[in-house]
């Protein structure tokens, strides 16, 4: 097995890479608290949806390896691309924080999540819709759980709150990309693909406006920052992350068990 | 199905009769035709077309069903058996039969309910609880219960406890 792959980049295989990688890393981020968590049933929780994002991921980097064409799998996307290959959203690969840092982030994905599922279910993929159709439900449950969290911690001790805000502050300024619109997502839009994600904006915001209502939080305003992960730029954390995460098959090419 | 057919048949029928043996390897006293994950038996050439439907999209058993299924029906003498993955439509524990869910209920689980229409519209927190979603103690009865983890060993659950007898117990979550 050769050491590292380059996929080309045609604007199905980025779109899908995008939704694949960006559901890969937050599970990688969810999968630390494994043995973490400040209370046990939070630790299954968190690990139950790093599982779930796991299984999407596993599902949507298999089918963009088909697509791709050089056929590639799923385990070979994961382990063998270079970290300005991967495509995920740039908010995802951020360290993991505190335990408010944590739900927040989910929330603030799950709620996407949700809303790209919905719409992926009418894709022209008929792998893609069958994919969407069994996600949507997970990050259904996903929303509520980490939702409630939130909720809970904004309104509980005064340091729960100063936590969940300070999440807050520092996760918001990295949701702007997720909706920016660009190339790749017109040109998936096109085919019928999927969504341009900028179209999920307005129920995205509906839905986190409601949650930071119940929460008694306000919502940060929009800032002038971008980060750029969906297009390969990404922050300083995500080569450690992947150092961590690709080391066995980097290590031992090819090994199974 | 037409009597021409009637050999092919026998050898689907045989075939659903073997899947009655292969058990969820988390919830070994359901089959997995009682699960609802087999969605179609096909005949292709002198072997087996199976058609399964993944309950969750992680559910790290989905492999060792598949290996289970295709020994089943190999050891029956209806090999080769090819599986297909159909994930659309998605699996719903609607699908689990009746029986199955008396099964989870006698072994300590507490069987899903319907799956909600209103269950994916857009969440509003904090809701009541309604009489539809309470989950009866699959011990006692009861419906004094409440959830203690909304996730629990597998991914297909969540941890509730019974309020009058006291017992922890599991729940499949309706989706």
């Amino acid at each position: 097995m050769s050491a590292s792959i380059t996929l080309a980049r045609t604007p199905t295989v980025q779109y899908l890479l995008r939704i694949g990688d960006t559901c890969l890393i937050h599970a990688q981020r969810l999968s630390e608290w494994c043995g973490h968590a400040p209370i046990l049933e939070e630790d299954i929780a968190l690990a139950n949806m790093a599982l779930d994002l796991i299984g999407q991921a596993r599902a949507v980097l298999t089918r963009a390896g088909q697509v791709e064409g050089h056929g590639y799998d799923e385990d070979q996307l994961a382990s063998l691309r270079h970290e300005r290959d991967f495509l995920n959203v740039t908010l995802v690969e951020l360290p993991r924080g505190d335990f408010a840092f944590t739900v927040m982030r989910s929330a603030i994905m799950a709620a996407f999540f949700v809303r790209l599922w919905e719409r992926l279910v009418d894709s022209v993929d008929p792998e893609m819709a069958g994919i969407a159709a069994k996600a949507v439900k997970e990050s259904h449950y996903h929303w509520r759980h980490a939702g409630d969290w939130v909720i809970r911690l904004a309104r509980g001790t005064d340091e729960s709150k100063r936590r969940t805000v300070a999440a807050l502050e520092a996760i918001w300024p990295y949701t702007g990309e997720i909706f920016d619109a660009d190339a790749v997502d017109e040109a998936a839009n096109a085919l019928g693909i999927g969504p341009r994600w900028s179209e999920l904006h307005p129920d995205w915001l509906t839905d986190l406006t409601e949650l930071l209502a119940e929460a008694h939080l306000s919502l940060p305003a929009a800032r002038a920052f971008r980060s750029t992960g969906k297009s390969g730029a990404h922050s300083e954390h995500l080569g450690y992350l992947l150092a961590d995460m690709q080391y066995l098959q980097r290590a031992f090419p090819g090994g199974t068990w | 199905m037409s009597g021409i057919a009637g050999v092919s048949v026998g050898r689907c029928e045989q075939a659903w009769t073997a899947l009655d043996g292969v058990l969820d390897p988390e919830v070994p006293v359901l089959s997995v035709r009682e699960l609802g994950i087999v969605r179609d038996v096909v005949e292709r050439g002198v072997g087996l077309e199976v058609v399964l439907t993944p309950t969750y999209s992680g559910c790290p058993a989905t492999d060792v069903i598949e290996q289970g299924v295709r020994e089943a029906l190999e050891s029956a003498g209806l090999g080769p058996v090819t599986i297909i993955t159909r994930r659309a439509p998605a699996w719903t524990t609607d699908w689990i039969s009746a029986a199955g869910r008396e099964k989870l209920r006698a072994y300590g689980i507490a069987p899903p309910g319907p799956v909600r229409p209103d269950q994916l519209a857009p969440v509003r927190f904090h809701r009541p609880v309604s009489a539809s979603t309470m989950v009866p103690c699959p011990r006692c009865a009861s419906t004094r219960t409440e959830r203690l983890s909304a996730f629990g060993s597998t991914a297909c659950k969540a941890l509730y406890r019974c309020l009058s007898c006291r017992e922890p117990f599991e729940h499949v979550k309706p989706i």
